[in-house]
């Protein structure tokens, strides 16, 4: 099937020129380095290798995940039978909270750009590590740091924080919340804050000046591109969030009135300052994972992905737009400009929509084939359509009003969530395991997790779609049987647990591939960008030797010479090149 | 069969009970008609909108007991009737690729990367649905947030607009009758097993409602009227119902509000006026006047008064111009 043509030569990688032209100044003294380094846990511990801290990341994020995930678990028991009294109001209170705190502070986020991206990024532009390595270090430990806070403020006296995750003022304030887990919520995303911000430096600066010889701006593969704009908007948005957050500690610490009435201050400016950091971290939370699927599917159609441009230029305005549309989530406030909010927020399908279109133009003509990353992307195609479409009828005012903070939003986010961070985020993860662990995850147990997961996942929010609209609220701990939500409560915990039991497989997988290594090999699924290049797990600093870099696919031009677009030749005689080689390939 | 006989007439008619021996509003809402007559004419690709009696497929709403209520569904209906139409196609498109091109062979399928003409129509077509679509909600929103001045004579009998004071506290509802000196209130006491406090309304009637918060944000939520809005401590939100028929229409706080959120639950009970009229004198018989219950002075929120933008931004109304 694959005959080479002819082997392109190999370019040795450069030493690359950090931002200051010297290279990167924390950068140590390259190959050596790694030999006589410490080792064991001391080198886990002081290690700056942009793949170490990426595993931490994600063991790190997966923990709190799988916690995060139980304590859903349990809301859903809670909710299962009207007046349940499973745990107590407060308690329940604390999970949610937490739920979602963990879910999207500790997860999300530094699953995508703590994990995967600061593993893949710079193998995908060709870069020997992260551009600051230390700091890149630095972000791990803050992180650690506030996800251990957050998480063990559950044990301290008064419990963990009990308002939800957006913590609106004046709820979170000293008098209605004065618990030190308030306090400790505060801290973890002050601590997390920081650390996303300098995960986001790294990131802008890796992709803008580590880049190897001739990988341009237009040959990122898109997964490293969703990063760049994902960094760019992470310095946009954490700031913001850090600044309301300590507004918020000065007001229950040091007296201060930002946000009470009494003192003549304005607690809706808590939502202004924390929706402008929420819904570009909405985005901060979607374009990595968009960036994944765009990454896989044309891996498994065996094409290259469709409208590469039109993909970054939709990425760019997702992200501009974020910027715009905080106050959608305020519409029932009324204090707010709707029409505004409203129009920017519409506007958002434009560009989302053009992603759809150039995921199915990419597999359209291909041949598929559904290892689990695909099965993944795919299930997350389906998650994100419906998430997606009910999210435009919620950019309307007079329909968000009607939904808002009903179950139809839970339905509504989760889809979105789910859809983004678990099957997309547990695509890449099949996908770029192999390379990250030099081992194969068993394909039969993915596609049990896969299946599972996406039966539970429709059985769990369809009918909290109904039960939302049927009036049921979000975040209450019980309701009454003459509400008649039973039936609907019951099929969500029922589809709750069905997911709970596919992560079950996960792990299974993960033990396996541990007990029973089956060897990856350099690039199992025959993919395109230059990660596939080096070797599984690749060697420190990454590679030694580069294939030329012509398209967003190197390593697949090098591999498949004969359908190499070249870009030299111009538009018309590449497609007449192709014909020849569609012809001559089978 | 005919949608407009069907208890949902447009906001302009259902405004006054009476309205069908109104002439048509100004020349403004009717436009507004003619664009909602042409979301109808968009939404009929469903086969679910020809099937029932109903032109409106609920999708799972309420249809709305208030005026206000009956147009956000509309809006609602027929936008999800677009979605599931878009969504639709794209689920479909989607699982066709998947089916009809999964591997059947080793070939090596075209290496095609980009048509700018197919992108440029599916930039396009979301353009022209994104802007159909906003505009719908636009007009919608002018009358789900329309409000009469606060001294307008706007009942049948010409008194002054019903204005209902309700004050959200932690954990329960007090809904003040400023014009007829009448006060209800009631706190999360007898656990999941009440139903809350209830607020009386009078239906056929404008009721204007002053939604203010004594404490932290609660939300004011009553499914059957689509609709919902936070009591916000400091601002003074201003909202009107029209309560088109009979019930009993149970409502819930749905903003978190602390410990007892959950049990945060009131009714709306809608009367006749006369039924209204009696109701307030036995109230007041029974002691439970304004006085009774003085609103906490502690806690009472600065004058900081607020005019919803988008209110003071709508053109006269639909409502308005049935003064
Ligand atoms: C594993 C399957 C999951 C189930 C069964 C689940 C279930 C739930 C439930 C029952 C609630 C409480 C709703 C309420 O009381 O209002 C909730 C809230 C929430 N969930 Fe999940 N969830 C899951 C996964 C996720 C994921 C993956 C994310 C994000 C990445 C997420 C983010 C949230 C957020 C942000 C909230 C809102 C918390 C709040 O109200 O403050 N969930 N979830
Ligand atoms: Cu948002
Ligand atoms: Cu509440």
């Amino acid at each position: 099937m694959t005959t080479t043509v002819e082997t392109p030569e190999l370019i040795e990688p450069e030493e690359p020129g950090g931002p200051d032209g010297h290279g990167p100044s924390d950068h140590g003294h390259g190959g050596e380095h790694a030999e006589h380094g410490p080792t064991g846990l001391l080198k886990w511990l002081t290690s700056t290798d942009h793949k170490v801290i990426g595993k931490s990341y994600m063991i790190t994020s997966l923990v709190t995940f799988f916690i995060s995930g139980a304590m859903a678990l349990v809301i859903r028991a809670q909710l299962a039978n009207p007046t349940s009294s499973l745990v107590n109001f407060q308690t329940y209170n604390e999970l949610f909270t937490m739920h979602g705190s963990l879910m999207l502070y500790l997860f999300a986020g530094p699953f995508a750009f703590g994990g995967l991206a600061n593993y893949i990024v710079p193998l995908q532009v060709g870069a020997p590590d992260m551009a600051y390595p230390r700091l890149n270090a630095l972000s791990y430990w803050l992180y650690l740091g506030g996800a251990s806070m957050m998480t063990l403020s559950f044990v301290v006296a008064g419990g963990a924080a009990s308002f939800g995750w957006v913590a609106y003022a004046p709820l979170s304030n000293s008098i209605n919340s004065p618990g030190a887990g308030t306090d400790m919520w505060l801290m973890s995303l002050g601590l997390t804050g920081f650390s996303a911000i300098f995960t986001g430096v790294n990131l802008v600066a890796t992709v803008f000046y580590l880049r190897a010889p001739g990988m341009t701006m237009f040959r990122i593969p898109i997964f490293s591109w969703n990063m760049l704009v994902t960094g760019i908007l992470i310095l946009i948005a954490f700031p913001v969030l850090f600044g309301a957050v300590v507004m918020l500690f000065c007001d229950r610490h040091f007296g201060t009135h930002i946000f009470s009435v009494q003192g003549g201050g304005v607690p809706v400016l808590w939502q202004h300052l924390f929706w402008f950091f929420g819904h570009p971290e909405v985005y901060i939370l979607a374009l990595p994972y968009f960036g994944i699927v765009t990454d896989i599917i044309p891996v498994f159609s065996r094409k290259p992905l469709f409208g590469y441009r039109g993909m970054v230029f939709a990425t760019l305005s997702i992200a501009a737009l974020s910027t715009g549309v905080w106050a959608h989530h305020m519409f029932t406030t009324g204090v707010v400009l709707l029409p505004f909010f409203s129009l920017l927020s519409y506007l958002i399908a434009i560009p989302t929509g053009i992603k759809f279109f150039n995921w199915v133009g990419t597999m359209w003509g291909g041949q598929l084939s559904f290892q689990t990353p695909m099965l993944f992307s795919i299930g997350f195609l389906f998650a994100f359509l419906m998430g997606g479409v009910t999210g435009v009828l919620l950019a309307s005012p007079p329909v968000d009003f009607m939904t808002h903070d009903t179950y139809f939003v839970v339905a509504h986010f989760h889809q979105v969530l789910i859809g983004t961070t678990v099957f997309a985020g547990f695509a890449g993860f099949y996908f770029w395991y192999p390379k990250m662990f030099g081992r194969m995850l068993n394909e039969r147990l993915g596609k049990i997790h896969f299946w599972l997961l996406f039966i539970g996942f429709w059985l769990t929010f369809i009918p909290q779609y109904i039960v939302g609209l049927k009036g049921m609220p979000r975040r209450v701990a019980d309701y009454l049987t003459s509400n008649g939500w039973t039936g609907l409560n019951q099929l969500s915990t029922v589809g709750a647990m069905v997911i709970g039991v596919s992560f079950l497989f996960f792990l299974v997988n993960l033990v396996q591939s541990w007990r029973k290594p089956v060897l990856a090999g350099d690039n199992p699924w025959d993919g395109g960008g230059l990660e596939w290049f080096t070797s599984s797990p690749p060697p420190h600093h990454n590679f030694t030797h580069l294939p030329p870099i012509r398209s967003e696919r190197p390593v697949w031009d090098y591999n498949h010479p004969e359908h190499r677009k070249d870009e030299s030749h111009g538009d018309k005689r590449h497609r007449e090149h192709e014909k020849e080689t569609v012809g001559a390939s089978s | 069969m005919n949608a407009f006989t069907n208890g949902s007439p447009t906001s302009l008619l259902a405004r006054d009970p009476s309205s069908d021996a109104h002439p048509a509003g100004p020349s403004d809402p009717a436009r507004g008609r003619r664009w909602k007559r042409l979301a109808v004419g968009l939404a009929i690709g469903a086969p679910l909108v020809l099937g029932g009696c109903n032109f409106y497929p609920t999708y799972g709403a309420s249809r709305g007991v208030t005026t206000q209520g009956q147009d956000t569904f509309k809006l609602y209906s027929g936008m999800m009737t677009t979605g599931i139409i878009i969504g639709g196609f794209v689920g479909i498109l989607i699982l066709y690729t998947v089916l009809r091109y999964r591997r059947r062979s080793d070939d090596m399928p075209k290496q095609f990367h980009e048509s700018i003409p197919i992108e440029i129509l599916y930039t396009a077509i979301p353009v022209f649905v994104v802007a159909v679509l906003f505009l719908f909600t636009v007009l919608t929103e002018n009358n789900v947030d329309a409000t009469v001045p606060n001294n307008a004579r706007i009942t049948t009998t010409g008194a002054p607009v019903l204005e209902v004071k309700i004050t959200a506290f932690q954990w329960g509802w007090r809904f003040d009758y400023p014009n007829n000196n009448v006060s209800v209130s009631g706190e999360v006491t007898d656990g999941p097993g009440g139903l809350g406090p209830q607020m009386v309304l009078p239906v056929g009637e404008t009721v204007q409602i002053l939604l203010v918060s004594n404490d932290v944000i609660h939300g004011f939520y009553v499914r059957d009227f689509n609709f919902s809005r936070y009591a916000l401590p400091g601002v003074q939100n201003r909202f009107d119902l029209n309560i088109i028929k009979p019930g009993l229409f149970p409502g819930q706080c749905t903003q978190i509000c602390g410990l007892y959120h959950s049990e945060m639950l009131f009714t709306v009970k809608g009367v006749t006026p006369s039924d209204f009229a009696t109701w307030t004198t036995s109230e007041i018989a029974a002691g439970h006047t304004l006085q009774r219950y003085p609103v906490p002075a502690a806690n009472t929120p600065p004058p900081y008064t607020h005019v919803t933008p988008s209110n003071a931004l709508a053109a006269p109304s639909a409502k308005k111009g049935s003064l």
